[in-house]
């Protein structure tokens, strides 16, 4: 009798052992192989600072009320409300220490898409690589030499501030498991390469979603409201929905889109309000065929 | 046919009764002040984009609105007013009216500024619009609050 229980016990005990090891493989980091990242050359300046404006790196990462030059200085210390506590946007400067300075492409890149740091750990997803992981590497390569051009910091920002149970990172894996993909967000006709460079923009470096796309309780997105709308997470008053069903903008042309993301004007001149002003400062800086993919883009969506 | 007309005239009267209560409200007449700004931004716009001739008149005439509007509008904000009407003003205002008025007083400055200087051609009418533009963005940054 006490031989059986102890063989039972041990059995549930192996069980058990078995069931936290899956689990383990099935949550652990999974930056990519070094191959990912080899064989990209040089990288091309001129396109990562394009991908440095259409992702919006400064809008997190410049010093809180930094003006014009001094917004290149990727510091971090911003803070961003949510949910799930205060998250603060690190030094993602080239200082060797307190930056990313030491770091190497495929570091970079694994954290850009697969939200994997330096150590192996997993990052938070308040740092966009849900939206990143759709990114070229060629883009990443590029971003990350243009990154390398910007002034150093030798500032450290402040750690995260997230209650338990938020603050353990081995919870992020079962997030990842849920949640993380670089599949499309909507089915569109990607032969028209209007539409394909528009979802490129919007779903990857653009992180518009990260937004304007309601959450659950889990913060992964509602995904049959993809650009539907959402409460804003820095307080009152909502982010619109982009979605031709919008009450605010579904009556927009294309080139009411595009000018608007290229001047701030909506067609009956309103500006453009709220964390967008920034966002549509970026926008400006980008090539008008790009914010022209854009508005192609939000105009083929679902109506929501 | 009495009935009805007499209908519609009580109709009409309670329409214009409530357009007359709301248009007191401080916060219609925001409303209105910026959509007067929106208007003469897009006198500007269409000038600059080429889609009107360029006429001296429209230009100034244009600035003006602006610099006056503008000098007005902080001025419609009184205690109570911040909610109801559909108003997407921040309550941000009310903690910090100080710079919301300053913010207001940049966009009258700078029109006076072009009024001073008026753009001579459609070229210079959108370089004016790219200044008094972020002058808009910039306070509605902070102070206005999407609500849709």
């Amino acid at each position: 009798m006490r031989r059986r229980t102890n063989r039972l016990l041990s059995g549930l005990v192996l069980l058990v052992l078995a069931g936290a090891g899956v689990l383990w493989w099935l949550t652990k980091p999974r930056p990519w192989d070094e191959a990912h990242w080899q064989g990209l050359g040089q990288p091309d300046l001129a396109n990562g600072e394009q991908v440095f404006w259409a992702g919006g790196c400064t809008g997190c990462h410049a010093a809180p009320g930094a003006k014009d030059d001094q917004r290149l200085v990727l510091v971090g210390g911003r803070p961003l409300k949510s949910p799930f506590g205060t998250f603060h946007a690190p030094n993602i400067s080239p200082d060797e220490t307190a930056g990313i300075g030491g770091w190497t492409l495929a570091e970079f890149g694994s954290a850009m898409t697969r939200g994997v740091g330096k150590d192996g750990e997993h990052l938070y997803p308040s740092f966009p690589y849900g939206s990143y992981a759709r990114m070229t590497a060629k883009d990443i390569n590029d971003l990350w030499g243009f990154l390398q051009t910007l002034p150093k910091s030798a500032k450290l920002a402040a750690p995260h501030d997230l209650p338990f149970p938020y603050n353990i990172r081995l919870a992020l894996g079962g997030w990842k498991l849920l949640y993380l993909t670089d599949e499309p967000r909507v089915a569109l006709d990607t032969a028209d390469p209007k539409l394909a460079r528009g979802q490129y923009l919007v779903e990857g470096p653009g992180h518009c979603g990260e937004c304007h796309t309601p959450r659950n309780a889990l913060g992964g997105f509602e995904a049959e409201r993809w650009l539907a709308g959402a409460p804003n997470p820095e307080g009152e008053g909502r982010i619109p929905n982009i979605t031709p069903g919008s009450k605010s903008i579904g009556g927009w042309s294309m080139s009411d889109i595009a000018s608007y993301l290229e001047t701030g004007f909506t067609p009956d001149f309103d500006t453009v309000g709220g964390s967008m002003v920034e966002v549509q400062k970026n926008m400006a800086k980008l090539p008008s065929a790009d914010r022209e993919a854009i508005a192609a883009y939000l105009k083929a969506l679902p109506p929501l | 046919m009495k009935m009805r007309a007499f209908a519609l005239a009580a109709v009409i009267a309670g329409l214009g009764v409530t357009a007359v209560t709301a248009a007191d409200e401080p916060q219609e007449v925001r409303q209105q002040l910026m959509k007067k700004v929106g208007q003469a931004a897009g006198a500007l716009s269409g000038i600059a984009k080429g889609e009107k001739p360029y006429d001296a008149e429209v230009v100034k005439a244009s600035l003006t609105t602006i610099s006056e509007t503008v000098k007005v509008f902080p001025n419609h904000f009184p205690p109570g007013s911040e909610t109801g009407m559909e108003t997407e003003a921040s309550p941000k205002i009310w903690e910090n009216m100080e710079d919301f008025k300053a913010k207001a007083a940049k966009l009258g400055g700078d029109a006076e500024m072009f009024l001073a200087e008026l753009p001579s051609d459609p070229a210079g009418v959108g370089a004016a619009l790219g200044v008094l533009g972020k002058d808009c963005g910039s306070c509605h940054e902070t102070y206005r609050l999407k609500k849709e």
